[in-house]
């Protein structure tokens, strides 16, 4: 298993390298000794079980949390490399170009949908606006700017099919909306990783299945690479080219879809096995283990 | 048809029954209540003995009057409100079509405040008309302009800050001390007293930085009392609780208003009165209003602006999104400072003296008392709270009449704070998100539509 990962990271470009990260929070180790990579141009899911640490990495990679230990490398697509962990939170977007999302959504909601696209693209419209002196003064160039961030709002309206609310507050659209909405928003910081912590949580079928294409629309029409945390496995299996199973912080699986979820460790830790089956599984993993030359007894 | 009839009287019955039950109820209650505090009272006869004596017919008077009130307002007003909301309900929501007024209103506001003192000095002479244009003009929009210039603090960066006076009070002492000490130009020290302001804005502004709501209220209180007591303690260069006098006053390109040969008065040919200055001032400080009115609209549409009021909404979406909040905060801070400055270096102008007895707490209180009566966030909900908190109050100091009807002892100006507080207290039951509730969007592509003050959040500082 070890062996069929390093080849596959070789053949690839990494744009997020995480090694050795732990975090802890006084006496819990929430994440311990944990390593992946993200390549560029993919969807990268990282899955668990609950409390197992997903949403502690997601914080460390976009800067709410410093981790205790450990290395994040953001490389972007010149060559530029970034380590996010001593970045200041806004510069993780403004900088590295990593811009997230969150589970429990975080809408500016009583701004108007546009308005929440356009405060997304501050950075740009700020230096535009010569840092607010030369807007105030009526320069012509922050208007072309605002056209220009009005368009890429629209855009990406349209992508996340809310052109027909845009003038309505964000905190009056539905669930499902609010949540391509977040993503739209993320979008507009043009990012080169985009980071979505369970953006299925909550969706009905045929919005998660909107959702799909939506993100899969994106990688293809940006080439943002994506990073997910999710627990519904119809999205994880539908989209994912490369998937992290983390369980009490630690990594257990990495690696394609179909290898993970026929990765008995993962059956074990994750889906849960009936109590019946658990001395099933228990001797698979022995087999398996035993099969790979018996390294780790 | 009959049975509906029955039905509709039978209902009415019941509805008498209920009133007429919760009537007794409503008078059994005020009967217990009462019959201790108003049926019987302690006395001193003439021998200096306690004794007890009864008031029963005041006390039937208490009941009677809880009954009735409790009969009509089961029986007649509460079935009248729910027959008018289920009418609303029922009703189609009529498109409303805005008249002229409402579409127009801020420039007929403006030419109003224009044409405002040429009206009063024809109406009440050039004499009668000081009252008018200073108490109540001048007065009024020198909290306007200070209202407008918290609102960008709390209204669109969400930051609770209950010691806005003291950039008031630096921006006076500026303008007073420099033209004292160094006899500098009232044109000339107004910028600078903003800029002196924005800069306490921004020292104010960095240890608050990681503090929130409760937390930042508790130190941005302190800071005002600690601006206020160094002005009352450094006594070798503001002379204290004495304060600072016979400040310099305004010019017009030059032209000094005062009894001399070359005087406004006497170049303009008209009788010499102070009149004409305060009717200077107040278009000094319509300008100067107009001129916040204008930063604050135009800053609201460019990315700090909508920056400040995603802050408000959520910070951590905020950071998530690239916007360094650190500077945001501070720029807010110092915005809002700066107006303070210029408003204060106004109205040591104005007053010709300052001491820190201007500005203690409460005028902070009455400043941010304005802000969220208006409506957080709108200039016009604003300057409608400023005319209604700060006018209303004048106006108390005019009721003379009620000494007709009260008698000679009574004396309104007393029962000011009363109403006062009264009156909000009404504002924000009838009207929880202040006059204004809702916000207008600062971009649009189809239709500008008003955001509803339910979904906006009022920030946690």
């Amino acid at each position: 298993m070890a062996l069929e990962t390093t080849t596959m990271t070789m053949t690839q470009d990494p744009i997020l390298k995480v090694e050795h990260l732990s975090m802890r929070f006084g006496g819990l180790m929430a994440i311990n000794d944990f390593s992946f990579e993200a390549h560029r141009g993919e969807i990268t899911a990282l899955i668990g079980p609950n409390g197992a640490g997903k949403t502690t990495v997601f914080n460390c990679i976009t800067g709410f949390y410093k981790p205790t230990m450990g290395m994040i490398t953001m490389k972007q697509r010149s060559g530029k490399e970034y380590l996010l962990e001593r970045l200041p939170d806004f510069e993780i977007t403004k900088h590295a170009k990593v811009a997230r999302t969150f589970q429990n959504i975080r809408m500016f909601s009583g701004m108007t949908v546009l308005e929440n696209l356009l405060v997304a693209q501050h950075n740009k419209l700020m230096l535009a606006s010569g840092y607010t002196v030369l807007g105030l003064i009526g320069f012509p160039a922050y208007r072309q700017a605002a056209k220009e961030a009005t368009e890429l709002a629209k855009h990406w309206l349209e992508k996340a099919s809310l052109i027909d609310r845009a003038d309505d507050p964000a905190g009056d659209l539905p669930y499902g909306a609010q949540r391509r909405l977040e993503i739209a928003r993320a979008m507009c910081t043009e990012p080169e990783l985009l980071c979505l912590d369970e953006p299925a949580a909550g969706l009905n079928p045929r919005e998660s299945h909107a959702l799909n294409e939506l993100l899969q629309s994106i990688r293809r029409d940006t080439g943002t690479s994506i990073l997910l945390i999710e627990h519904d496995m119809s999205v994880v299996m539908e989209i994912s080219d490369h998937v992290v199973v983390l369980e009490y912080g630690q990594k257990i699986s990495d690696g394609t879809p179909d290898f993970v979820k026929n990765d008995p460790k993962v059956i074990a830790a994750y889906l849960g096995v009936e109590d019946e089956e658990v001395e099933q599984v228990i001797e698979q993993i022995e087999q398996i283990e035993g099969g790979q030359g018996g390294t780790k007894q | 048809m009959a049975n509906i009839a029955s039905t509709s009287a039978s209902a009415g019955s019941d509805l008498t029954a209920r009133a007429l039950r919760e009537s007794v109820f409503a008078g059994l209650i005020t009967l217990g209540l009462f019959v201790l505090f108003v049926g019987l009272k302690t006395d001193q006869n003439i021998r200096n003995e306690l004794i007890l004596t009864e008031r029963w017919g005041l006390l039937a008077i208490f009941v009677i009057t809880a009954m009735v009130g409790r009969f009509l307002m089961v029986a007649y007003v509460q079935p009248r409100l729910a027959q008018r909301k289920a009418a609303k309900a029922a009703a189609p929501e009529i498109a409303k079509e805005e008249n002229f007024f409402s579409r127009n209103f801020s420039i007929i506001a403006i030419v109003a405040l224009i044409l405002y003192p040429p009206v009063i000095l024809a109406l009440t002479g050039v004499q009668g008309s000081l009252k008018w244009v200073d108490n109540f003009g001048v007065q009024i929009l020198i909290y306007v302009m200070l209202a407008w210039g918290l609102n960008i603090v709390v209204g669109l960066a969400g930051l609770l800050d209950l010691g806005y006076v003291a950039f008031y009070a630096v921006g006076a002492y500026s303008y007073a001390l420099l033209s004292t000490y160094f006899g500098l130009s009232f044109w000339v020290l107004l910028p600078v007293a903003g800029l002196l302001s924005a800069c306490w804005g921004l020292v104010l502004g960095f240890p608050v930085l990681r503090l929130r709501g409760d937390y930042l209220a508790i130190v941005t209180l302190a800071f005002g009392e600690i601006i206020r007591l160094v002005l009352i303690n450094w006594t070798e260069v503001t002379k204290g609780t004495f304060g600072v006098s016979g400040i310099a006053k305004a010019t017009l390109f030059g032209i000094k208003f005062d009894a001399s040969k070359d005087g406004f008065a006497a170049l303009m040919g008209l009788p010499i009165s102070s009149a004409y200055y305060k009717i200077f001032l107040f278009y000094l400080i319509l300008g100067l209003c107009m001129l916040t009115a204008f930063v604050t609209i135009r800053m609201r549409r460019m990315p700090i602006g909508r920056a400040w009021e995603a802050l408000r909404e959520d910070e951590i979406a905020c950071k998530s999104l690239g916007i360094n909040t650190v500077t945001t905060k501070l720029t807010a801070f110092a915005m809002g400072a700066m107006f303070g400055g210029i408003a204060g270096s106004f109205f040591a102008v104005r007053q010709g003296f300052v001491s820190p007895e201007s500005f203690v707490f409460l005028e902070s209180a009455v400043i941010l008392a304005i802000v969220v009566l208006g409506g957080m966030g709108s200039l016009t909900g604003i300057a409608i709270a400023a005319i209604v908190m700060i006018g209303g109050t004048e106006i108390l100091r005019e009721l003379t009449f009620l000494k007709a009807v009260f008698g000679p002892n009574f004396t309104p100006e007393l029962y000011r704070m009363l109403i006062f507080g009264l009156a909000m207290v009404v504002v924000m039951v009838w009207k929880p998100r202040g006059f204004v509730g809702s916000r207008e969007p600062t971009a649009f592509l189809r239709e500008r539509k008003a955001v509803s003050g339910s979904f906006t959040k009022e920030g946690h500082g």
